[in-house]
Order: C-alpha cells, then sequence, then structure tokens
C-alpha cells in the first residue's frame, strides 16, 4: 500500500491532477498510468463537481464534460479500484465536500481504502470546518490534505502544525488555471510552514510550464499542474495519451533539476 | 458545545482557505458594528430617508372579503426604495463594508433585485460595483440589466453551468477569491457562509419588528400566520425571526415549485431536496443520489435557487416553521388575482406568498390573521408574466 509521503522520498514531487470520467473513464485509466510510466510521483484525480467553486474554466468545463458523459462516483470507484496492481505511486481524491457528504462519508472513504486511494484533498473544508470529515478520514486511514494559501498569514502555522500528507500550497489568489506568472512570496509562506511541520509541502494554482515547475519546486518540495494538463486533454481528448505523456515527462524532468541543484 | 454560526447542525463556513480571512475579518467587523450605536443610528437613518421604513402594512379588504376566511393583511415591502426587501440587507452590508475600508462590492442576483438595491447604494455610498447575473436572467430581466448599468454598476452574464442564480453565485465567490483586499461580496439572502446567513437576517429582521409593532397598533394583537415566500429566503427570514418565540403564530415559507415539486422542473428545496454542503453552508439542497447540485427551475428567476439558507433548514428541521410548494401556474395566477383586486402588483416571487395565502384564509376562521410579505412589487414581471399568458409585449 503507497502512502503519500512515498511521492516525496528522495525527490521533489510532480504532481499531476486529471478530472476523472473527462473525456470517459477509460481514458482516465489510461492516462493515470501513462502519467505513472512518465514520471509522476503522485497522481491527483478530481471528482466531478456540478459547481466546483474552486476551479477556473478550464475544469469547470472538463467537470460538465465528465457529466454529461455519464460519470458517477460509483463508476469512478470502480475505474480506480481496478488500477491496483497497476499503481507503485499515490493516488488522491481532489474533490467539494458534497459529493462525499451526499454519499455518506463513511461509505465514500470506505470506498477509497477499497479501491487504493490514499489520501483525499477538499479545497471546501477549512481548518474551522475539518471536524467534518477529520474524524472519519483517520479511521480509514485516508490521509486529509490541508490548504494554505497567499491571504493565509497567521492561519498558515496553525493549519500546518495540524497537517498531514502533504501541505498544499495554493500559489495565487483566485481559482485554478493558468498563469503566465506567480507573484505571490511562496517562499515565504513556506517558510511559514516549514517552522511547525516537516510534512512535504507542494504549490499549486497557475503553474503550467516547466520552467514555472522548476522555480516552484525550488521553493518547495513538489509542483501541482491541473488545468495545463486538462487542456491538453480538452483538445485530444481520447487520443491524449502520447501528449499527456510528453507533458508529464517534461514537467517532471524540471522538478528533477530543482532536487538535483539542491541536493547534490 | 454549538458551533460557531450554526442553527442546529447547519450553517458553517464550507468555503475555500483563500476566503477565510476575508470572512472572519467580515465576522470580526460585523460583531463590532451591531453593537455600535453610531452606526445603528445611521443604518436607522437610511432605512428611513432613504428606503422609505417602516413600509406600510396594508389591509387587504377585497381579498379578505372574496376569501371568506381570515384577515389577511400585507407588509409592503414593495413600497421600499428599488422596490423590494432587499434595499434592507444592502444598506446594512455596504455600510458595513465601507466602514471596513472596501471600496468595490460584488454581488449575484437572480432577478435582478438584490443587483438594482445593491447598485443603489453603491451609487448611494460611493462605491464600485459589480454585479454577476445568470445570461439566462439578463434576458428574462433586460429592464433590470439596464437598471443596474444606469445606477453605475457593471453587470457581468455568467454562462456557466445552469446560467441562472446558483452560477451566479459561484462566479461572484470566484471573483471574490481574485480580489479581496479592497472588495466585499454583498451576499443577498440568509445563505452562504457563517456570518452572512446570521448579519443578512439581522438587517432584514425589521420586517418582522415593524410587522409586531404594525399589527399591535391595527388589531391589539399578533398575527396567527405569517406568510413568505422562499429562495435562499432572506424577506421569509426577516418576516418571521421576531416571531419565532411567538409559537401560537404560525411561520409559513412558500417555495417555488416549478411545474410541480413531483416534476423535475422545480426549486422546492425542502420538499425535494436534502442534506447538503453547498455555498459554503451546511443546509438542505436540491441535488441527485451523488450529490451533483441539481438544475432547478421556477418561473421566478428570484426564487429560482437549489438551497435554502441553513436557519429555514433548521425551522423546518424543528417544526417551528412549514415550508409548502407552490406551482408557478398558482403564483401567476395570483399576481393576477391581487393586481385586480387590491390595485398591488406583487413581485411573482411574493405571488408565491400570496397564492398560499389565497388557498389558507379560506379554510381559517373569519377572527384569524394572516400577514403576507410582498417582497417587491412586480414591475419587472409584467412581461414575462404577459408571455406565460401568451402575450408578447413589445417594451
Amino acid at each position: 500500500m503507497t502512502k503519500i509521503a512515498d511521492a516525496f522520498n528522495g525527490k521533489k514531487a510532480f504532481i499531476p491532477f486529471i478530472t476523472g470520467g473527462d473525456p470517459d473513464l477509460d481514458t482516465t485509466k489510461e492516462l493515470i498510468i501513462a502519467m505513472q510510466d512518465a514520471g509522476a510521483d503522485l497522481i491527483e484525480i478530481g471528482v466531478p463537481f456540478s459547481d466546483p467553486l474552486a476551479e477556473g474554466p478550464v475544469i469547470q468545463e472538463a467537470d460538465e464534460r465528465a457529466l454529461d458523459a455519464g460519470f458517477t462516483t460509483d463508476r469512478l470507484f470502480d475505474m480506480v479500484g481496478s488500477l491496483k496492481g497497476e499503481m507503485r505511486i499515490p493516488l488522491v481524491f481532489m474533490t467539494y465536500i458534497n459529493p462525499v457528504f451526499s454519499y455518506g462519508t463513511d461509505k465514500f472513504l470506505d470506498r477509497c481504502v477499497k479501491a487504493g486511494i490514499c489520501g483525499i484533498i477538499v479545497p471546501d473544508v477549512p481548518y474551522e470546518e475539518k471536524d467534518e470529515i477529520a474524524g472519519s478520514c483517520r479511521e480509514h486511514g485516508i490521509e486529509l490534505v490541508s490548504m494554505i494559501a497567499p491571504t493565509s498569514k497567521d492561519r498558515i502555522r496553525e493549519i500546518a502544525s495540524d497537517a498531514e500528507g502533504f501541505l498544499y500550497c495554493v500559489s495565487s489568489l483566485g481559482v485554478t488555471g493558468v498563469r503566465s506568472e506567480i507573484t505571490t512570496d511562496v517562499g515565504a509562506m513556506i517558510a511559514l510552514a516549514k517552522e511547525v511541520t516537516d510534512i512535504p509541502c507542494a504549490v499549486g494554482f497557475g503553474i503550467s510550464t516547466p520552467a514555472q515547475a522548476y522555480e516552484m519546486a525550488k521553493l518547495s518540495d513538489g509542483a501541482i499542474v491541473g488545468s495545463a494538463i486538462v487542456r491538453i486533454i480538452a483538445e485530444h481528448k481520447r487520443d491524449s495519451k502520447r501528449y499527456v505523456y510528453d507533458y508529464v515527462r517534461s514537467m517532471k524532468e524540471a522538478v528533477d533539476r530543482a532536487y538535483n541543484e539542491q541536493y547534490h | 458545545m454549538e458551533k460557531k454560526g450554526r442553527f442546529g447542525p447547519y450553517g458553517g463556513q464550507y468555503i475555500t482557505e483563500t476566503l477565510m480571512n476575508a470572512v472572519m475579518e467580515l465576522e470580526e467587523a460585523y460583531e463590532h458594528y451591531k453593537n455600535d450605536e453610531g452606526f445603528k443610528e445611521e443604518l436607522k437613518a437610511l432605512y428611513r430617508d432613504y428606503a422609505g421604513r417602516p413600509s406600510m402594512l396594508t389591509y387587504a379588504e377585497h381579498m379578505t372579503e372574496d376569501l371568506k376566511g381570515a384577515k389577511i393583511y400585507l407588509k409592503r415591502e414593495d413600497l421600499n426604495h428599488t422596490g423590494s426587501h432587499k434595499i434592507n440587507n444592502c444598506l446594512g452590508q455596504i455600510l458595513l463594508a465601507k466602514k471596513m475600508g472596501k471600496k468595490r462590492i460584488i454581488a449575484e442576483t437572480g432577478a435582478g433585485q438584490h443587483g438594482v438595491a445593491t447598485a443603489t447604494v453603491c451609487a448611494l455610498l460611493g462605491m464600485e460595483c459589480e454585479v454577476f447575473m445568470g445570461e439566462l436572467d439578463t434576458q428574462r430581466q433586460a429592464l433590470n440589466v439596464y437598471r443596474m448599468e444606469l445606477l453605475g454598476a457593471k453587470v457581468h452574464p455568467v454562462d456557466s453551468g445552469t446560467k441562472s442564480l446558483k452560477d451566479a453565485v459561484n462566479e461572484t465567490m470566484r471573483e471574490w477569491t481574485k480580489r479581496i483586499e479592497d472588495t466585499h461580496y454583498c451576499i443577498g439572502s440568509v445563505m452562504g457562509p457563517h456570518p452572512f446567513p446570521e448579519m443578512v437576517r439581522d438587517f432584514q429582521k425589521i420586517i418582522g419588528i415593524e410587522i409586531k409593532e404594525q399589527m399591535k397598533k391595527a388589531e391589539g394583537r399578533l398575527p396567527d400566520a405569517v406568510i413568505a415566500c422562499v429562495g435562499g429566503g432572506s424577506n421569509a427570514m426577516g418576516a418571521f425571526y421576531d416571531f419565532i418565540g411567538d409559537k401560537e403564530v404560525r411561520l409559513i415559507g412558500c417555495e417555488a415549485a416549478g411545474e410541480g415539486a413531483d416534476t423535475p422542473r422545480t426549486a422546492a428545496t425542502i420538499a425535494t431536496g436534502r442534506e447538503g454542503i453547498f455555498h459554503g453552508m451546511k443546509s438542505l439542497f436540491c441535488q441527485d443520489e451523488f450529490g451533483q447540485i441539481a438544475p432547478v427551475y421556477s418561473i421566478s428567476a428570484g426564487l429560482d435557487y437549489p438551497g435554502i439558507g441553513p436557519e429555514h433548514a433548521e425551522l423546518y428541521r424543528s417544526g417551528r416553521a412549514e415550508y409548502v410548494p407552490v406551482t408557478d401556474e398558482e403564483a401567476v395566477r395570483a399576481f393576477e388575482y391581487l393586481s385586480a383586486k387590491e390595485g398591488i402588483i406583487p413581485a411573482i416571487e411574493s405571488a408565491h406568498a400570496v397564492a398560499y395565502a389565497m388557498k389558507l384564509a379560506p379554510s381559517m376562521d373569519k377572527d384569524k390573521i394572516i400577514v403576507v410579505n410582498i417582497s417587491g412589487r412586480g414591475d419587472k414581471d409584467v412581461a414575462a408574466i404577459a408571455r406565460y399568458r401568451g402575450r408578447d409585449l413589445h417594451d
């Protein structure tokens, strides 16, 4: 059984995100394997939601495509479960709280465990509402990933000291999506977190180029990329495998470069 | 121990980390100003001199005679400046935002009543204003779009999702995460993360307080029932709140059933929804078995929302308030009925409450009293109702 920590063991992590079921679950499965082969260290699978409040247009549209194509949570669990035995890297879900709560939090987490999911990221459950799922996550051995944002300020220490798995550092204000520039002082955010926690910090939101991945990985323990990959899938649909593989490979190389420069 | 911002199991602060500090800053400011005499006086003066409060309580003589049952009074929020109860909340929130040093107000709107009220108060208090409105609603309520622009607001049509109120809320929340420092999100109903449900209710509870005073003057007693329409539920919460402790007063919320609560073309959350967590709150929502928020429908753009404020969810759970579904057809008939009978054209939202009063009154004795909250005026709806009746009006 893999753990989130494996993704950061002796390396910086490249963490790709894809929306489950976009354009269909068979393609998602194929892409998860391709991304693993291309060097992804941990994969975030997005659970499509009708109203993804933290997402920009690229992932919103992916969610819509998946739902229109008949996505259901049950089918996603079946697909992820069928990957067991093929996965050498940890898988986490990125989901809004309603699909979890509405499914039944314990039932949802139980199916996560059976499917081999080792963590969940729930952007609309902040620190103050953690009790909604934290106890159930602990019981099921699912790591609940916490997020810090540029607006978190004094909250960073509090959130980080309680964090598990990895700390998701949101690079910029606003929703997910490709940005030409990241202007937040990400280094300072991470320094603050590192004062109180030993768990790895990975940076997400706005990263799309190898140069950005390299910059962010230099400041942290890993880079998370969603919209840039989802955009490739939107363009190439069922034939995305080769493009996604090449992209993930180039991003992983950039993250490795940041690691090698720092530690060798 | 009861958690902060909870109404029984409902409420809470289910929002992204990026917004947490903004919401906490708002909570702190609200806790301070709600007890600040200067703030209270300033708001009272705006209610009186700008909004035209207190709004009247009108005895609906012809309606009462015609229905041959309980006496019916109408609380005339339609007579407020901008034509609805929404101004109460906007004056409160935007005055507060100004005290907090905010320069820019963003808001969602369904029918446009909240958008117009927001744009109006921004004009008055010198704030920048941007309103997000579902693309479908900008078509249904084109006049209100122009009205907002006239008032100096920028209107953004929202073309994501179902292109209506829920999506307008999504887009306004997304906009808030992009620009927080100088911006306040003026939520239009008793919904969203804490402190919004409580704060909006406090700014609207003037409705119920006035009803109580006016009723005592007119009849020397409390009414037997207070009826109001419910989308997110701000006019109902405002009308109900002061009566919650008066157990003998029935509180009745009227939901938009659209084509019927037993059809998919409905927005009746209590009749068809179940517990969920969305738009910052735990409450009741129309959703499918996997928690995907359902597309909802009502003739009324203002009630076309798949959830309900958390305090209503709790009033329902505890049995203190009742909630009934009212169809498009019933609401349109009530719209026409009140216009012809009393010379008052209610908003199609408020017509849902009128419709239920028309059902309830005949079953009650003549010495009983019903108050119907006319949350807004219906000028904005005339063209849509004509269309519903098969007549295409040209503006």
